[in-house]
């Protein structure tokens, strides 16, 4: 199997202007920060952010905004981040909300090759407005589209040289889903292990759908416990 | 209000409890009752909160709260955790609100202009739990009345709610209408009805107190 590690310079540098970007986690678990911080660093503008939310102000996505990188978030809940609210309210990002489970879906639709599925939730909501329907077997559904995106960034707790990459606890949430919908897929990992180092029955993401694999060392500090 | 609303959880169940009031649930349920406790992003049969000294930074619940593992604790990605909502597997959600109307539509996810910080998965939790409950103040913090004839705010789904526990009243939603069902001692039904925004029915042979 091939060896998929790379450094971080060279795995974000796929990364062009203008591309859609997903990004793992839900709050600070799972949260790929560094891979975060080099595309601070690489400066890339009028992204499209696919997240579950917004991390917290000075946090994670928090510094793509303030950079002034991100055109368009697409994220289910950024109630801890009072400055992307902020950013949201002054016109100077748009965010595009959608139910939780329909986020995790669409994405998973998109890695599963479908284009859509139908779905009875939100729709007598806000969140169905703008949205096709569908009659089908004598009900009336919402079309809601696969979400794709041209890179997803992973946050992963192991990986081997090839890929297989294992979550910690709930720092899963998004990352494997994620790991699937993206065209180029990067995963920065705390741990490097040799081929076999994960059990095979223990792998939740397979190397087939990992691109690239950043060995992480230090972790920076946002990974760490947040004390609010 | 949290006492009496912690016994609609019963043995056996998979539960879900919102952020704010719900979550403070935990609390006040008998030590050892075998129920299942679902977070969104990825947790059933979570343990209890833990403080930041005996956190790990890897284990949070849907609130941002450091949650911990016991023994059946299983983890899976968000497509499996809303799998398991929206396939009828969650027994019961209690979940707080901005405002409940007497045919059960619920709205507790925005007040435009003023506070719109996403729905995460509120909606799927109200539409699809098999068992609705509301647990909230009676009253908003201007004093109105949250019980109300039609929400005016968005709704986080309709006719969805089946009970709506308050610091002052116990009510069921009813094909019928609003069934007062307890109030909380000390308090009287004309107090209760005076403050409600909408009729409530009543039975007065089984009228209880909390």
């Amino acid at each position: 199997m091939i060896d998929k590690r790379t450094t971080i310079e060279e795995a974000i540098g796929r990364i062009s202007d203008g591309a859609v970007v997903m990004i793992g986690g839900f709050g600070v678990p799972g949260t790929p920060f560094m891979l975060i911080d080099e595309l601070v660093r690489q400066n890339r503008k009028q992204l499209t952010i696919i997240k579950n939310d917004a991390n917290e102000t000075g946090m994670g996505v928090d510094h793509l905004l303030s950079n002034g990188q991100v055109k368009r978030l697409i994220v289910s809940h950024i109630g801890l981040n009072p400055h992307a609210i902020q950013m949201m309210n002054e016109g100077r990002v748009e965010v595009e909300f959608c139910a939780q489970g329909i986020l995790a879906e669409r994405i998973r639709a998109a890695g599963a090759g479908l284009p859509g599925f139908l779905s009875d939730i939100a729709m007598q909501t806000q969140l169905a407005r703008g949205k096709p329907t569908v009659e089908f077997e004598g009900q009336r559904y919402l079309i809601e589209k696969a979400l794709k995106a041209d890179v997803a960034l992973i946050h992963a707790h192991a990986s081997d040289p090839f890929g297989n990459l294992a979550y910690a606890a709930s720092a899963r949430n998004f990352n494997p889903l994620m790991a699937m919908a993206g065209g180029i897929v990067i995963a920065e990992a705390e741990n490097l292990l040799p081929l076999g180092g994960i059990q095979a029955e223990a792998v939740h993401t397979p190397g087939p759908f990992v691109d690239h694999v950043v060995h992480l060392g230090q972790l920076t500090r946002e990974y760490g416990v947040v004390r609010r | 209000m949290i006492e009496r609303a912690a016994r609609e959880v019963l043995a056996g169940m998979t539960v879900n409890l919102g952020i704010g009031y719900p979550t403070r649930i935990v609390d006040y349920l008998e030590p050892g009752l075998p129920v299942c406790m679902h977070s969104e992003n990825g947790i059933s049969g979570q343990g209890p909160a833990l403080s930041y000294e005996k956190a790990d930074r890897n284990l949070i619940d849907a609130g941002g709260a450091y949650v911990s593992v016991r023994p059946g604790t299983a983890f899976f990605d968000s497509a499996t955790s809303f799998a398991l909502v929206r396939g009828g597997r969650l027994d019961l959600t209690i979940l707080g609100a901005l405002q409940i109307a007497s045919n059960g539509d619920l709205a507790n996810w925005t007040i435009p202009g003023k506070f719109t910080p996403g729905v995460g998965g509120g909606m799927e939790l109200a539409q699809k739990a098999r068992r609705v409950v509301v647990l909230s103040t009676h009253l908003d913090k201007r004093g109105c009345s949250k019980i109300v004839p039609r929400c005016t705010l968005p709704l986080t789904a309709p006719a969805c709610v089946d009970r709506v526990y308050t610091d002052m009243a116990v009510i069921d939603v009813t094909v019928d209408g609003m069934l007062l069902r307890e109030i909380a001692e000390g308090l009287t039904v004309d107090e209760v009805i005076s403050v409600t925004d909408v009729p409530l029915l009543i039975n007065e042979n089984d009228l209880k107190t909390f």
